[in-house]
């Protein structure tokens, strides 16, 4: 038995640990990495449409993931969210996942101190961004926004009658949002293309984690305008907004397990190969 | 002695030991991983009970009942002839508000996902002038050409031999590509999840000696 057969017979664990140890090494050495990030066209479609809006604009973003896809989702709706409120663009957010409202409510606060801190802009609730919060069922929810914002969110998340916040102001359905961006883990991407977007024709565009992203592809020019897939679509966009973070910093380690998962499919069919040679030459 | 708040490094510690729980299952099963999970089963499920209750009910239904609209008492009795279900004798009931639900949800989203997903993306996909002066000429045909060998592939009526067979052939490479394409996405998104947990592991130990010192 060779080194490659023998390794094929490694228990799985070792490779987990393996695997484990590479990844901390490069995210913890990060800084003496350098990943050059190539913007790709899906992405820069989002980040033009927003360069593109006149101040005061609104778009709509539904923030559809919760916790579990924090890691994912958060560093693209940070830049996002940078990229909006450096432009003067106003924000609506919403959420349709049950685990969302508190993420994002913090999400806001931290987006409108950054933009403080960043670019000395002040940015106030209800005039230049709002949370109206989460309802469930999203489907009926997209739906119902459709006619009305008001029908499912008579309020925000704070409990302020919508008709109160300067924001909402003449602002009655998808007709009075530039675009809607949906930054989803889970299947409300499908339902905001097939009941927002199919039935409503808005112009949307989604932001999915990466297990999703291939799925989204087809819908590319047809339903959605832009896509941003995972963490390298949210290090595509850090550099385009020029604030590079969470998703940048994380670029060494994916290419570091990316390299590593490669070497050992290579090992493994190595092995395979080797393996099955043997066994018919024994026959 | 230290700028770390005391209640921000315990529920920071409380996070690092249940990340070190979760990870412990890849070693293998045991009670710190179940205690984990039975955790996020439990404080998920006791979340989202009470959270309908304010987001859907009061809103929804209590306040517009409560404000005149009595057209609501119509939903909210289909939603109460739900609990039927628990009678042997009256289950019958039950069915009228899932025949409305699936009637309504059918109608609704029949037509809508024809449109989206076979009349959109044939159009979109067999539109050999989508994108023409801007270089994508060339990979329309091959989307084209993609597509089809991909559905020849799964086309079991006729025998996969000679041109038949060859395209098919091409056909399974074209869905490797997009395994391939997803299975990497996969992993990065795998990755993504781990990186963010080393990141929240180095921030307790950072606080965790910045309280101690």
């Amino acid at each position: 038995m060779n080194v490659f057969e023998k390794m094929t017979m490694l228990d799985r664990r070792w490779v987990y640990l393996f695997l484990a140890v590479v990844v901390t090494f490069a995210y913890l050495f990060r800084n003496d990495f350098s990943v050059p990030v190539t913007v790709t066209s899906e992405v820069e479609s989002i980040y033009q449409f927003i360069e593109d809006l006149d101040p005061g604009d609104k778009i709509l973003i539904s923030f559809d993931y919760d916790p579990n896809s924090l890691a994912e989702l958060h560093p693209m709706a940070r830049a996002i969210l940078l990229h909006a409120f450096r432009t003067d663009v106003k924000v609506l957010g919403v959420t349709l996942s049950q685990y969302g409202s508190t993420m994002v409510e913090e999400l806001l606060r931290n987006g409108v101190e950054e933009s403080r801190e960043l670019y000395g802009i002040e940015k106030k609730y209800g005039e230049d961004y709002c949370f109206l919060g989460y309802r469930p069922y999203p489907a009926l929810v997209i739906l119902g926004m459709g006619q009305n914002f008001r029908i499912y969110f008579p309020e925000d998340y704070y409990n302020n009658p919508l008709d109160s916040l300067p924001i909402m102001d003449r602002v009655r359905n998808y007709d009075d949002v530039k675009c809607v961006l949906v930054l989803t883990s889970g299947t409300t991407g499908d339902w905001w293309i097939v009941y927002g977007n199919a039935k409503y024709d808005m112009p949307l565009a989604l932001g999915v984690t990466g297990v999703m992203a291939s799925d989204f592809y087809p819908y590319l020019g047809n339903a959605i305008f832009g896509l941003i897939g995972g963490w390298k679509g949210a290090a595509e966009y850090e550099k385009l907004v020029g604030e590079e973070h969470d998703a940048t910093a994380g670029m060494p380690a994916q290419v570091a397990a990316h390299l590593t998962i490669i070497l050992f499919i290579l090992i493994g069919n190595i092995g395979y190969y080797l393996s099955r040679r043997k066994t018919q030459t024994d026959l | 002695m230290q700028d770390t708040p005391f209640i921000e490094l315990l529920w920071t510690t409380l996070g690092a030991i249940l990340t070190l729980a979760t990870f412990s299952f890849l070693y293998k099963d045991n009670p710190f991983y179940k205690f984990a999970e039975h955790l996020v089963v439990g404080v998920s499920a006791g979340y989202f009970f009470v959270l309908l209750i304010h987001t859907s009910l009061i809103p929804t239904l209590f306040n517009r009942i409560f404000d005149g609209n009595y057209a609501y008492i119509i939903p909210g009795l289909l939603g109460l002839s739900m609990w039927f279900r628990f009678s042997k004798k009256l289950a019958w009931v039950s069915r009228y508000p899932i025949a409305c639900y699936i009637g309504i949800g059918s109608g609704v989203a029949l037509p809508l996902y024809m449109y989206n997903n076979v009349n959109r993306q044939l159009t979109s996909t067999l539109d050999l002038t989508l994108g023409v002066g801007s270089g994508t000429e060339f990979w329309n045909i091959i989307i084209v050409l993609g597509v089809l060998a991909a559905l020849i592939y799964f086309f079991f009526s006729k025998e996969h031999k000679g041109a038949f067979g060859g395209f098919a052939k091409v056909g399974i490479y074209i869905l490797m590509i997009g395994f391939g394409a997803s299975f990497g996405y996969t992993v990065m998104a795998r990755i993504s999840l781990f990186v963010q947990r080393i990141a929240s592991l180095q921030e307790w130990v950072n606080m965790l000696s910045d309280y101690v010192s």
